[in-house]
Formats: structure tokens, sequence, C-alpha cells
């Protein structure tokens, strides 16, 4: 049974990006071993970028690209501006216009503040806030410490 | 400053007494309300931060996280309001305390959590919910 690992991020936020690069060496060290979800939970208060980049995020996914938008945003190291986000949208060879309608179009900010609600409900705080098979994960997000949360996990031991 | 001037009619106020703190990740918990404030004054509650920190540097501190409800200062004399609800520690800092008065003024929920943990929301809106689903 794979490791169900989510994590709620902001991509405007630093300890989120610095978590981006733990979670990709988990993700490849892991293989079928786990299964990552990324929810939105953009701190709009500080982050004036943050609902733009999980706009974009969303919007590449309704093209089948949210995981390269996801890495691109992560990688750009808070370069989340408009016209970076364009520039990586036309590097992901998005049709631009699709993904400038699909970003203004209605609902998809709703679904990201209800992500967003939603995970505050259940307990989420700050940004990177990771739960592991459905319960919160509180220690490091480095690689090491997130590695060995995942083998107890596996190993059906306590959380 | 009184609570009873924050009172109003079928509103609750969240007291939450904050000590000043960093945190690694990003969203301390003034923020984390500020940023679900809509959602709190859905469920008819107000907030009121409080901390026994001077004015000064909350003022400032404030205005850079862009927080828009009151910050009050428990300062003079230090700790006054935290010592009558119970929650002023031994080393000059009050427990990160949340309490939720009623429209009447009765504390309806208490609540204190490790110094150095963000409380989070989800309490509140829970306990929150509970306490208008019995009126």
């Amino acid at each position: 049974m794979p490791v169900t690992i989510v994590e709620y991020g902001d991509y405007q936020c630093p300890a989120c990006q610095r978590a981006y690069v733990e979670v990709e060496k988990l993700l490849t060290a892991e293989g079928p071993n786990a299964r990552f979800v990324f929810r939105h939970f953009p701190l709009m208060t500080t982050h004036p970028r943050a609902m733009a980049a999980a706009l974009a995020a969303e919007a590449a996914g309704r093209q089948g690209k949210f995981w390269q938008m996801h890495a691109k945003l992560f990688e750009s190291h808070e370069q989340l501006d408009d016209q970076h986000i364009q520039q990586y949208a036309a590097e992901l060879a998005l049709d631009l216009d699709k993904f400038a309608r699909d970003i203004q179009s209605e609902g998809i900010e709703a679904h990201i503040r209800q992500q967003r609600l939603a995970g505050a409900r259940s307990g989420v705080n700050g940004t990177p806030t990771f739960f592991i098979n459905g319960y919160r994960y509180d220690g490091d997000f480095t690689y090491e410490a997130l590695s060995a949360a995942v083998q107890t996990a596996i190993n059906g031991g306590p959380r | 400053m009184e609570l009873s001037d924050f009172l109003e009619e079928g509103k609750y106020v969240v007291l939450a007494f904050y000590p000043a703190a960093w945190s690694p990740t990003c969203g301390d918990e003034m923020t984390l309300f500020q940023e679900f404030l809509d959602e709190f004054e859905r469920l008819n509650a107000k907030l009121v931060g409080i901390s026994v920190d001077n004015v000064w540097g909350v003022q400032a501190w404030a205005e850079n996280k862009g927080i828009t409800f009151p910050l009050l200062c428990d300062f003079h004399p230090k700790g006054t309001m935290a010592e009558l609800y119970g929650v002023m520690r031994d080393d000059g800092v009050s427990e990160r305390a949340l309490f939720i008065v009623d429209p009447e003024g009765i504390i309806q929920y208490s609540y204190v959590s490790p110094i150095a943990e963000n409380p989070g929301v989800d309490r509140l809106f829970e306990a929150l919910e509970r306490l208008q689903k019995d009126e």
C-alpha cells in the first residue's frame, strides 16, 4: 500500500521552496511506495503573489501540466509576477489563450480558497504542513526526516 | 480598554493571548487569523490579539504583517490582563491562550497551546460552530 503524503503549500513561501527540494528527493527515492498530493494554502496576507501562482498551477493542470508548472513556480525562487508566469506557461507549451481564460474562470479561485479552508479546518496552521497517511506530520521537512516518517508509515507503525 | 468595549450583540469575541515568536514555517498565529478573517466573520466572531510586548514593537509588527484586527498590549502594568485570565507565566510572557467570550461576556471556551506552537484555527471554528448550534 503506497503511503500518501499531502502537503499544504504556498508558492511564495520560502520554507515551501526549501521543502519542494526535499520532497522531490523523497519522491524519487520512494518511487511507487509514495503518493504525493499538493494542496493550496496561499497566505495572501503576507504573500501577495501566492494566489496568482496557485491559479497558474491550477490553470496549467487543466492542460495536464500541473506538476510541471508546480516545479517551475517553486524553482523560480519567487519570480511570480505576471510576466514570469506567462513565460513559464510558454515554456510548458501551454495554449496561452486557454491558460489566460482558465485563470479568470469562474470557480477556479473558489476551488483554491476551498482547499485552503479545508486545510485550516483539518489543522493546517502554516506552510508547509504535511500529512502522512492522514495524520499531521510535525517533524522537520528535510529529506531524511520525511523519509524516516514514510518508512514508519510503510511499516504500519505509529504516525 | 475593557473587554466590554468589544462586546457586541450576537457576536463572539476570540481573545488570543500570544507571545512574540518566530517560526521556521510561514504563517504565525496572528497572520493565520488574518488570513481567515472572512470565516471568523461568517461565524459571528471578532478577533482580538493581546500580547505583553510593548506598543511600539507590536504596532510596527502589525503593520508589517497586515493585521487589521485589534492587537492590544498588556503592558501597563505588564501582564495585568493575562493575570486576570490566569495565563501569565513566570518568565514574563503570557501563555499562548485562546478564549471565546460570548455576547454576554461569559467565557465559553478556552485553550492553552504549547508556547511554541501555533494553535491554528480549527479548534476555534469548531467551538464557534458548536456554541452557536446550541443557541
